[in-house]
């Protein structure tokens, strides 16, 4: 399917053409990678929307990346019960071994490091997200293995 | 051992799928309805089992249910509220991973009960797993004629659709989850007019929380004497406990309502780990006001936790041992809500702005000797005098750590530097 006939069957689901700009960002963004702002004006036309109700929401919500993000996005959950199993030394350990800080991407371009609000696996903690898939439990050496996997 | 009514299938190496759920009696309930119940017998079972709402206010179910009025041209929605944000809280992605159609089912019946055609669960977007199980599961409920046109041969039109958040715990405060449905930005409504009234696209709008929904068809199976002969009367049921944090066996354990904190924690969770011991624990995800180990023998349903100054909340429970410095887990608390705050009203916008600035003073040693009644006076002026309840579970557990840990405050200040940094 095309991104048009993907976006026309989310807002199929809807009465109001409104209420598919949020799954028709992240149909946008499944498909290039973040929302730049023809892309986000290509989906206020299909919808046939007002373009400022696209950028509000692409503003609002953190999912949306209006900047371009590595190849691996590296979310690390810093909250309560992460931080409870030690999130606050692996962020130190991700920071030395990348280079980089929070927020940040690698020259390379291959990795974006983040810290985020809880994933909703405390049990697991700490946990990190890249991608589609969550890493619980993680210590340095759990890790590192990740790291190399990636690359 | 307490039979597992809800994780019943979680363990299962295919629970996920159509046919295991089958197999366990899964839509035995929806057929019955269908065959031998008017929605209105529906509304009143609910309201005769006394479940109340898991997202965390304990709403009777029923009695929202029966607030939906009955004459009215407009279409009624159901949403179903998986956004599940509160740090701590896990279980409503644990049951749509695992067992999705135990939360289609329920809300099939739901939709039935109340009139509506079209139900929308918001799930957030970070859930990947959990989206595709659901989508997967509604496929299967389609092809099996549980969803769709004339469900199960009956006179019943009832479809599901996902829709997926996009990183905003405010989305959970069911008024922004439905202007985030309407493609706007999720900021809270006023209510009244509550949902049940005028909600989704001005209509009529039940929304509950997974977990809530997923009691429905047992209760429907089992009667409501069977729901409220668990636990106390007042707040019964099968119950959800995420806990998580500084213990042995963190994980959701399904217990009745009502279960002491303290059983929970040491003989289901394993207690603290080796050489450590429990100090503090919050009992409903960070919204809810922490309790001090003394405090561990209260009861884990809706009254019990109000009458010690605390919540059930999504009983997301944490725990923090005496490692731990409490002003560092309470600064991260109230960095949370700061971050997450919409920003429509001055009290949480600004408020927890400027308390989060005292608390990493205070945390870095440099705290002086009026920010704790600072802190204080920044809690009465958020706490009441907010849109939405973000900023009362703000001030609300800010305040009991004030209360319990004064203590630690006392020390940073004093000592100029953090205790538990040696
Ligand atoms: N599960 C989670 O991830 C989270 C849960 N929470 C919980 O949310 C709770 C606060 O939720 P609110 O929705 O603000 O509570 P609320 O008390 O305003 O409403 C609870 C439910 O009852 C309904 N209701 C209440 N009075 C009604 C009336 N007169 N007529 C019709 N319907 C009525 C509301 O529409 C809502 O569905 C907190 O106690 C907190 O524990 C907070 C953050 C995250
Ligand atoms: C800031 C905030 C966040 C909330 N987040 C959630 C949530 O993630 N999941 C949820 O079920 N309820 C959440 N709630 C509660 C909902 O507003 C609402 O009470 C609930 O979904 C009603 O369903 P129930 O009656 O089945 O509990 C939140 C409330 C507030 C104030
Ligand atoms: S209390 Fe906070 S989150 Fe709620 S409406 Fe006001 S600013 Fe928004
Ligand atoms: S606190 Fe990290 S997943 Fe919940």
């Amino acid at each position: 399917m095309t991104m048009r006939e993907k976006i026309e069957a989310a807002a199929a689901r809807y009465p109001s053409r409104r209420s598919a700009i949020m799954p028709a960002l992240l149909i946008a963004q499944k498909e290039h990678g973040h929302l730049p702002g023809p892309v986000l004006e290509e989906v206020a036309d299909i919808l046939g929307v007002e373009r400022i109700w696209v950028y509000e929401l692409a503003t609002f919500y953190t999912l949306f990346h209006t900047e371009p993000v590595g190849l691996f996005h590296l979310q690390l959950c810093d909250n309560v019960s992460c931080m409870l199993c030690g999130a606050e030394a692996l962020l130190g350990h991700l920071e030395a071994t990348l280079g980089i800080g929070k927020g940040e991407t690698t020259s390379d371009g291959l990795f974006t490091l983040s810290t985020v609000e809880c994933l909703g696996a405390c049990e697991m903690a700490p946990v990190m997200q890249v991608g589609d898939d969550y890493h619980g439990k993680l210590d340095a050496a759990r890790l590192e293995a990740l790291l190399k996997d990636f690359r | 051992m307490f039979e597992r009514v809800l994780l019943k299938n979680v363990d299962l190496p295919d629970g996920h799928l159509l046919r295991s759920y089958e197999a366990g009696g899964g839509y035995g309930a929806l057929a019955k309805v269908l065959r031998e119940h008017t929605p209105e017998e529906i509304v009143e079972l609910v309201k005769q089992s006394n479940l109340r709402g898991r997202g965390g206010a304990g709403f009777p179910t029923g009695m929202k249910w029966s607030f939906v009025p009955k004459q009215t041209a407009k279409p009624k929605y159901l949403c179903c509220n998986a956004d599940e944000g509160e740090p701590g809280t896990f279980k409503d992605r644990i049951i749509m991973e695992r067992d999705p159609h135990q939360l289609i089912e329920g809300l099939a019946v739901s939709g039935y009960a109340i009139g509506a055609e079209t139900a929308y669960v918001y799930i957030r977007g970070e859930y990947v797993t959990a989206i595709r199980r659901l989508e997967q599961a509604i496929a299967e409920a389609r092809d099996a004629g549980y969803l769709g046109r004339g469900v199960l041969g009956s006179d019943l039109n009832f479809d599901v659709h996902i829709h997926c958040g996009a990183g905003a715990y405010i989305c959970g405060e069911e008024t922004a989850m439905l202007e985030s449905l309407e493609g706007r930005r999720a900021q809270p409504r006023l209510k009244p007019p509550f949902p049940a009234v005028a909600g989704l696209y001005a209509s009529p709008t039940v929304i509950n929380n997974v977990e809530t929904l997923a009691c429905v068809p047992h209760i429907v199976a089992r009667g409501a004497d069977w729901f409220r002969g668990i636990g106390p009367d007042k707040s019964p049921g099968p119950k959800l406990y995420c806990v998580s944090g500084q213990v042995r066996r963190p994980g959701l354990y399904e217990l009745p309502m009502g279960i002491a904190l303290r059983e929970l924690i040491e003989e289901h969770a394993g207690g603290p780990l080796p050489g450590r011991k429990v100090k503090a624990v919050i009992p409903g995800g960070v919204s809810a006001p922490v309790i001090p180990e003394t405090g561990l023998d209260v009861g884990m349903d809706f009254e019990s936790l109000a009458a010690v100054g605390s919540m059930l909340g999504s009983a997301g429970v944490i725990v923090v041992d005496d490692t731990t410095c409490m002003v560092k887990v309470a600064t991260r608390i109230v960095e949370f809500f700061h971050h997450e705050s919409c920003g429509k009203c001055t009290p949480c916008r600004e408020g927890l702005n400027w308390a989060v600035k005292v608390l990493r003073r205070i945390e870095a040693g440099e705290g002086t000797a009026g920010d704790l009644e600072q802190l204080d006076m920044l809690c009465k002026g958020i706490f009441g005098n907010t849109f939405c309840a973000l900023g009362d579970g703000a001030a609300m557990g800010l305040r009991a750590a004030l209360k319990h840990f004064s203590d630690e405050f006392v020390a940073h200040i004093e000592e100029h530097r953090c205790p538990f940094h040696s």
